[in-house]
């Protein structure tokens, strides 16, 4: 267990196809067990940061590496890295009209098993129940179709509970939080950290741009990213200082 | 991600039933159409003289229309029509039970994939082997309870009075060119008799198969459901691989009476060669409900458009379909309903899905007639994309001569987003799953309104073609 759970260095992206890069030279550590905040303005680059590591077709890598368990998985397609323990909760989940979430999910969590090998029915069935009630999640939640006509908070929610049936090994949180008002927001976070309670090797990256959700998931670790890099990192209470005082006082890294 | 190399890969419109078992023939008939080929085909039925005038007659008909100039292209079709044969016959009788059934052909059925337990739970089926019924057994309880369910041969033979009062009723020989040459050369399908008020809980099945090179397949089926009576009748059907252009012409027709709810639900997956041009309609009397429920997957050119007349006041109509069009196919399909009495509501729902160089058309009519106050009609069409080269048209045409009436259109074309195989990959499926996963959920409106045993036919079809072409 020497290594990170993940570690990023010098991490450069662009859109494919499209001059400029958005990430500009990326490093980041992220320990199992711990949980990270990544702050920052909007267009700094947190959410192309958060697709990169999962493996969006739409993002080209142009320099740097991510290892995940030390190893390297540029090379891997996004199926792949889901399979081997990366999970994202998406800012904007996508619409599967026709597929119910217990279908979606029992077929994802089937596509972690050995070929031929399929998880029992009925125990998928417990699983689901007793992850939905921890979400506080009405039980016909599940044969709803995946975000077809959903909320915002439950797309948030409907995210945080596919990791916890999925149990990856790291989790990125990409805003669960903006669009929730306060209880909604104390449910994800609760379902949040009992999922790190259950196991305690689950790192997080929880992208946001607010601190208000900090206030129920304590932070290891803020790092604050500025124009595609990260410019400042710290423990827990440079979260408040970026909520007094902005983001200005950081110094801008030279524009390309 | 290269997405359209790997749907490419997925191939769901290649064929992968083109197998063809050996067949023998008893009677064949020499390729083309002649008035002679009709006097045989009649003779060869033992058919009375009323018949034969009608298919003569019929071939006129035919022969004095133009082909189509709006839908599919059918300039080849033509030359197809040169040389397909009009009428087979593979056996000289009927068959009454399974013991009966030649080997082959329980072998063709075996190759469909239809599981053993599957087909002892087909036990009502009337099964059509090339242009005859070959094996039709009825279960003893629709017998008791009046019910016939025969071939449209039979039925002509042992109903003729019956047969004759609703025969070509509904679809009058002069309707379209196709219709008039299926009069003329029409073989095989079902006869259906639903007396009043009898209520038959087990769908009415009827699988068939085309399976002779360059056969002309022109099945007729007749249905008269009887005042408060109700019945489901499941037509399925999927094809071998052709050489050369086949072509498949069938006409259906439904009389549904008063207050009686009749579903005709049929899935055809033709081989990427034939020409599908079928005309199904139904008059639907007062109180009365009637559901198309159509799948239309491969052919080269699919058009089918079935309709419900709505004669009796309160009369309902629904038409619940779904195409798909792979690389090189045209499906042409949608629904029509005619509003001709107060009160009477229809839905249109279509869904389509068009891949590679594949083409769906959505074309529906919905017309309400002076008179037919408070009408209702509700049309919905949603067509998915593959990829980038698909293509899909819609052609709604109303007509509306009564101010109270009330339709609604609402039409939708999405395609396979990036952000949808992304989102599914991102919780672990290959590509290949999670796109099978967007076109199922798709279908999903369509799938859950099927019997059990279809919606897992049709999802087997589309997951078996997925399987094999990825990886």
């Amino acid at each position: 267990m020497s290594e990170p759970l993940l570690s990023i260095r010098g991490l450069r992206a662009k859109v494919e196809g499209e001059d400029g890069e958005i990430l500009r030279g990326v490093d980041l550590d992220l320990e199992r067990g711990e949980v990270h905040a990544l702050m920052g303005p909007n267009g700094s680059g947190k959410s192309t940061l958060a697709k990169v590591i999962a493996g969006h077709p739409a993002y080209e890598v142009t320099a740097g590496e991510i290892l995940f368990e030390g190893e390297d998985v540029l090379e891997l397609e996004p199926d792949e890295r889901s399979r081997a323990g990366i999970f994202l909760a998406f800012q904007y989940p996508a619409e599967i009209p026709g597929v119910s979430i217990a279908n979606f999910l029992r077929t994802a969590v089937n596509s972690r098993l050995d070929e031929g090998e399929e998880m029992d029915v009925f125990g998928f069935q417990r699983t689901l129940t007793e992850k939905m009630e921890m979400l506080k999640m009405d039980p016909g939640f599940a044969t709803r179709y995946v975000n077809d006509g959903f909320s915002g908070g439950e797309k948030k929610r409907n995210e945080i509970l596919q990791m916890a049936v999925l149990r990856p090994a790291l989790g990125v949180l990409d805003e669960t939080d903006s669009g929730l008002d306060i209880d909604a927001l104390k449910v994800v976070a609760r379902g949040v950290n009992r999922l790190s309670e259950a196991d305690e090797a689950l790192g997080v990256l929880l992208i946001t741009h607010y601190k208000r959700i900090l206030n129920y998931i304590q932070p290891d670790v803020v790092h604050v990213m500025m124009a595609g890099r990260i410019a400042e990192s710290g423990g827990a209470s440079l979260a408040d200082k970026l909520e007094a005082e902005g983001y200005d006082w950081l110094q801008q890294p030279a524009t390309v | 991600m290269p997405q359209n190399e790997t749907i490419a890969e997925l191939g769901l419109d290649e064929y992968k039933y083109g197998f063809v078992t050996e067949d023998k023939p008893v009677f064949k008939a020499v390729p083309g159409l002649s008035s002679d080929i009709v006097r045989q085909i009649s003779r060869h039925k033992e058919e009375p003289e009323w018949m034969l005038d009608f298919r003569l007659k019929a071939l006129d008909v035919y022969y004095s229309k133009p082909m189509p100039k709006w839908g599919g292209d059918l300039s080849k079709l033509e030359d197809t029509l040169d040389q397909i044969y009009f009428y087979l016959k593979p056996q000289d009788q009927m068959e009454r039970s399974w013991d009966d059934v030649p080997q082959e052909i329980k072998d063709t059925f075996e190759k469909l994939g239809i599981p053993e337990a599957e087909r002892k739970a087909l036990a009502g089926v009337g099964a059509q082997y090339e242009s005859e019924m070959v094996y039709h057994s009825l279960k003893e309880q629709w017998e008791e309870q009046g019910v016939i369910f025969e071939s449209i041969e039979d039925g002509l033979a042992k109903h003729p009075e019956l047969f004759r009062q609703y025969f070509s009723t509904v679809v009058p020989t002069h309707d379209n060119k196709f219709a008039a040459l299926n009069s003329a050369v029409w073989s095989g399908g079902s006869f259906v008799y639903i007396p009043k008020g009898v209520k038959v809980e087990i769908p009415l099945q009827a699988y068939f198969r085309v399976n002779a090179e360059r056969m002309g397949q022109f099945e007729r089926t007749l249905i008269i459901c009887e005042e408060g009576a109700e019945a489901h009748y499941i037509e399925g059907c999927t094809a071998p691989v052709y050489s050369t252009d086949s072509f498949h012409s069938g006409v259906i027709e439904i009389v549904v009476k008063k207050g009686a709810r009749f579903r005709y639900t049929t899935i055809q997956n033709w081989s990427n060669n034939m020409y599908n041009l079928v005309t199904q309609r139904a008059l639907v009397h007062e109180d009365a409900k009637m559901e198309w429920l159509d799948g239309n997957l491969g052919s080269k050119l699919t058009m089918k458009y079935p309709s419900c007349f709505l004669v009796g006041e309160r009369a309902h109509g629904e038409i619940l379909s779904i195409a798909y069009a792979g690389d090189g196919q045209h499906q042409d399909t949608g629904g029509k309903v005619i509003h001709a009495a107060p009160n009477t509501t229809s839905q249109i729902t279509s869904k389509s899905i068009s891949k590679g160089l594949g083409r769906s058309s959505y074309r529906g009519l919905c017309k309400v007639y002076d008179g037919a106050e408070g009408a209702k009609s509700n049309v919905e069409c949603d067509a998915l994309l593959l990829d980038e080269q698909s293509r899909t048209d819609t052609y709604p045409y109303i007509e509306i001569d009564e101010n109270t009436a009330s339709i609604g259109h609402e039409a939708t074309v999405s395609k396979v987003g990036d952000e949808q195989l992304f989102y599914l990959m991102s919780r672990g499926l290959d590509e290949a799953e999670a796109m099978a996963m967007i076109v199922r959920g798709f279908i999903e409106p369509v799938a859950k309104e099927l019997p059990l045993e279809y919606a897992i036919e049709l999802n087997r079809l589309i997951e078996l073609e997925m399987e094999g072409s990825v990886g």
